[in-house]
């Protein structure tokens, strides 16, 4: 196989599937891989992951993976988070107690909250297309993944935990559930995570996607 | 406001898109991957996959069409049809599944939805009903596509469930499936009382309003369709822009 164009993390959780064939529909070289060798040579890599915050890291942690995300990360090679990939690059995490994440980007990651903005109870998990918009403070996106979309394009989230990074201004955008903002792509540099799943949000996915694959600049969350 | 789905449902027949009336007299549409990705390139929100004879028969053929849809179809999938246990649901989300619905297993064996919900998170474990009516606000489980009664309460199988960590109900009334008289507004409207998961609305959906029912009246966070989209009765654009017409919020798409 030639040299992959981007590596997906595989720790043994999840719908490796879907990464994969949205990325090559994308038009990229993909190597699913748990291989260090492969994922240190990738020019960019993708943690994807579903399930529980707590055995995702342990699974991470036993292949030696957490250590080279860090490095990856620590070297500038652009890295991404989808889903609870996203939330592992935070500090640590309240899902069932407590769990140390990657600490890639300063925060932690707590319930989403299970009353609207006004007070009513609302539905968790939080499952469905919802619209990005711009965090407060932010008018512009672009020099990040989200180049090439305008506020309130729709991807697809399904997520009873959510991001909070200490640093607002790690905040690229965020999404409305009932009417409390729930980050939605966080970045800081070269590292960038999606609570939602750009494989599985229909075209602005894919647009997601080709910005990372594609991105000339090496910054991808903003600065 | 929550954004309403719009889900095309694909019942499948080994490899054939099927489609019947009160789940039964399945009549072949096509490939169900032709219709996949003309319903992804419409705008549906999730596809559904269920396969009618896999629980009769003990047999798991989704597989291998749910790994071809993967390829061009990037909408969450919910597959379901003869799932068994842990295993089952592991091969199918491998498979490029997001979710897993399982129904006549369940009732056999209510554990199996804890399993999968443990293992996977309950976002991944839906819970499929069959239903008829028998009675004033009464509503009876069946199982194997509508064939055997449980005597099972909906309401009572409904909340058990959810406490036994199912996270969607996907609720199909044996009734109304493939008559085109519209959802059984009372039965959608008795089990979003009942839960505070997401319901998907199945069953009878005749005509683009249809949808304004089964959201407005019954409160379903989720629309199936089959018989309307297969037949080319509408598309998932005029159910759509029939749904913001009648006030329902949903996801802004324009095709490509």
């Amino acid at each position: 196989m030639s040299r992959p164009d981007v590596a997906v993390m595989d720790y043994g959780m999840g719908n490796l599937l879907s990464v994969r064939r949205a990325l090559e529909h994308c038009g990229a070289v993909v190597a699913v891989t748990a291989d260090p060798a492969v994922l240190r040579s990738a020019p960019r890599v993708i943690l994807p992951g579903v399930g529980a915050f707590a055995n995702a890291v342990a699974e991470l942690r036993r292949r030696g993976l957490d250590a080279v995300a860090r490095e990856i990360a620590a070297r500038g090679i652009p890295l991404m988070g989808i889903c609870l990939g996203m939330q592992m690059l935070l500090d640590e995490s309240e899902e069932f107690g407590f769990s140390k994440g990657l600490g890639l980007i300063p925060g932690r990651v707590v319930p989403v909250p299970a009353v609207t903005a006004q007070g009513q109870p609302q539905k968790i998990p939080h499952i469905g297309w919802n619209g990005l918009v711009y965090p407060r403070g932010r008018t512009s996106w672009a020099g990040t993944v989200l180049r090439d979309l305008k506020p309130l394009d729709a991807v697809y989230f399904v997520h009873s935990f959510m991001a909070q990074p200490a640093d607002h201004g790690h905040r690229v955008a965020d999404c409305l559930y009932g009417g409390v903002p729930i980050a939605a792509v966080i970045g800081r540099e070269n590292v960038v995570g999606c609570q939602f799943h750009p494989e599985k949000s229909g075209a602005v996915g894919l647009q997601i996607l080709r910005a990372f694959l594609y991105a000339e600049s090496e910054v991808l969350g903003g600065a | 406001m929550r954004k309403i789905r719009l889900i095309a449902r694909l019942d499948i027949k080994g490899p054939n898109l099927i489609k019947g009336v009160h789940l039964e007299g399945l009549r072949v549409i096509g490939s169900p991957n032709v219709h996949a990705l003309r319903y992804y390139q419409q705008g549906a929100d999730e596809l559904i996959y269920m396969d009618c004879v896999a629980s009769l028969y003990g047999r798991n053929s989704l597989g291998d069409i749910v790994k071809s849809a993967a390829q061009d179809v990037f909408v969450p999938m919910t597959v379901g049809g003869g799932i068994r246990s842990v295993e089952d649901a592991t091969y199918l989300l491998r498979s490029g599944a997001d979710k897993v619905a399982v129904n006549t297993a369940a009732v056999a064996n209510p554990r199996l939805i804890s399993d999968i919900a443990r293992r996977f998170g309950s976002q991944c474990m839906v819970l499929s009903i069959e239903a008829k009516h028998i009675g004033p606000d009464r509503w009876e489980v069946y199982t194997d596509n509508g064939r055997e009664k449980t005597g099972l309460d909906v309401i009572a199988w409904v909340k058990q469930a959810v406490a036994l960590g199912a996270g969607e109900i996907l609720l199909t009334s044996v009734d109304r499936e493939g008559t085109r008289k519209g959802f059984d507004v009372p039965m959608i409207r008795a089990v979003t009382q009942e839960v505070g998961v997401p319901v998907i609305a199945s069953g009878g959906m005749g005509k683009p309003s249809d949808v304004l029912d089964a959201v407005l009246s019954g409160g379903a966070d989720a629309v199936a369709m089959a018989d309307i989209l297969h037949y080319g009765r509408a598309t998932i654009g005029d159910i759509r822009s029939a749904a913001s017409a009648g006030g329902i919020e949903v996801r802004a798409y324009e095709p490509a």
